[in-house]
């Protein structure tokens, strides 16, 4: 039997999941990492993405547009927003790259010249968004729009 | 002396008043239990948030390259004060007494010589604050529409204060909000949000692991403060939901005890009467009758 850690998903409205599990796979905002049992002490930021959480009986899948991920001897991810994957449909996918969408344009416009900083993190938001959607089978309809 | 049918009215008035009232309460007793839920929802996360950047915070913040969020501005010449009440009446003195302890914090800062700026949120508080303080309201947040109070809805509260601390409009901020304590004790609290302040118990969690950043301390931490802003405000909101309908609870109920009471009184006074009118009526028949 492999070993397992606890895990806790929660958002500010509810608690998602509380179990022990073998590993979870972490859409870091500097690139994925998985934790397993006894990893490093560490704290990340998420970007939007696929929480792949691996228990004894099988995976979980959640969407998690955003938060951080805290992982000691337990890992708690504390998600801005997470759905389970199942629940995720087109709209509220669109709802979140609409969204998305708005804190970019909304950006772009406070700062109109094109110079690092929110402008670009609004833009990797959308992008990131708009990559989910691709992964999990649902149209990114603003991937057409001109960004 | 009110006549019998007067009595009647009122009889039957008082009577609709506590169908009302009795109605009021069962409502608000239903809410309660949603709202309690949502606020035992919202715990966890919190809690864990709050250890989290307080634990940060602790690493972080002697550095001077902290950010303004945690550090504070320097000054304290400009406050802001976040008044948070209901959108809705009758829930007894549930936004008199958060006015109330914002009125007397108001009334210190401006003793003290300074600058109060104030941001309401919720209808009820914003009139009662209207009179004296109109001058130096800001802005004002309607919630009216909102059912269920999301974490969105804190995000855009949080938003707006943020753009206004990014823009220097204030030093120093502090939200008012009653805290749930249980159906009949709600506690007005004022918390301040800006510099972040942390009660985190040290010591036990905080010190004992080195966690390792991606990306670094600092960036995280200025990626947190903000989201540490909307989760004390969303918490805020929560808290203020239960202990309004708690105070709307305890109050219907005393309403309808009350117009039970009055219904009682006013049924003893028509008997009253009406038994005084049958025993003249009587006398009148009886010396009509020794006349003869």
């Amino acid at each position: 039997m492999a070993e397992t850690m606890q895990f806790d998903l929660v958002s500010p409205e509810r608690n998602l999941m509380s179990a022990a599990v073998k590993a979870v796979q972490i859409p870091g905002t500097e690139g994925d990492l998985t934790a397993m049992p006894n990893h490093a002490p560490m704290i990340t930021t998420l970007r939007p993405g696929i929480l792949k959480v691996e228990t004894e009986t099988g995976t979980e899948e959640f969407v998690v547009t955003g938060g951080f991920a805290e992982i000691g001897t337990s890992v708690s991810v504390l998600a801005e927003k997470a759905v389970p994957h199942g629940d995720m449909d087109q709209a509220t996918y669109d709802a979140l790259v609409e969204d998305a969408l708005l804190a970019y344009k909304a950006a772009k416009e406070a700062a109109p010249e094109n110079e690092p900083g929110p402008v670009d993190e609004a833009a990797k938001l959308l992008q990131d968004m708009v990559a989910v959607g691709t992964h999990i089978g649902l149209d990114p309809k603003a991937a057409n729009l001109n960004y | 002396m009110p006549s019998l049918k007067d009595l009647k009215n009122r009889i039957s008035s008082v009577k609709s008043t506590r169908k009302i009232t009795k109605a009021m309460q069962m409502v608000a007793a239903a809410k309660l239990r949603r709202a309690q839920d949502a606020a035992e929802m919202s715990r966890p996360y919190t809690e864990r948030f709050n250890a989290l950047l307080g634990g940060l915070a602790a690493s972080v913040g002697g550095s001077a390259t902290a950010p303004k969020l945690l550090s504070g501005t320097g000054k304290d010449d400009v406050q802001l004060l976040v008044v948070m009440t209901a959108e809705r009446g009758l829930c007894g003195g549930f936004n008199s007494s958060i006015v109330k302890k914002a009125r007397t914090h108001i009334e210190t800062l401006r003793a003290s010589g300074k600058t109060v700026k104030i941001l309401t949120v919720g209808k009820k508080g914003r009139e009662q604050l209207k009179r004296d303080y109109g001058d130096l309201f800001v802005g004002h947040v309607d919630l009216s529409d909102v059912k269920k109070i999301g974490y969105a809805d804190a995000q855009n509260i949080a938003k707006d204060i943020l753009i206004r601390f990014d823009n220097e409009e204030f030093d120093v901020a502090t939200i008012f909000y009653s805290k749930f304590q249980s159906v009949i004790s709600q506690v007005p609290t004022a918390q301040q949000v800006i510099p972040a302040q942390f009660d985190a118990p040290e010591g036990e969690a905080g010190g004992s692991t080195l966690y390792e950043y991606e990306p670094g301390e600092e960036a995280i931490l200025a990626d947190l403060l903000p989201r540490g802003v909307a989760t004390q405000i969303f918490s805020a909101l929560l808290e203020n939901a239960a202990s309004e309908q708690g105070a709307r609870m305890s109050a219907m109920d005393n309403a309808t005890r009350n117009a039970g009471e009055m219904i009682d009184k006013l049924t003893i006074e028509y008997n009253r009467s009406r038994q005084a009118v049958i025993t003249n009526e009587l006398i009148e028949i009886i010396s009509g009758a020794e006349a003869l």
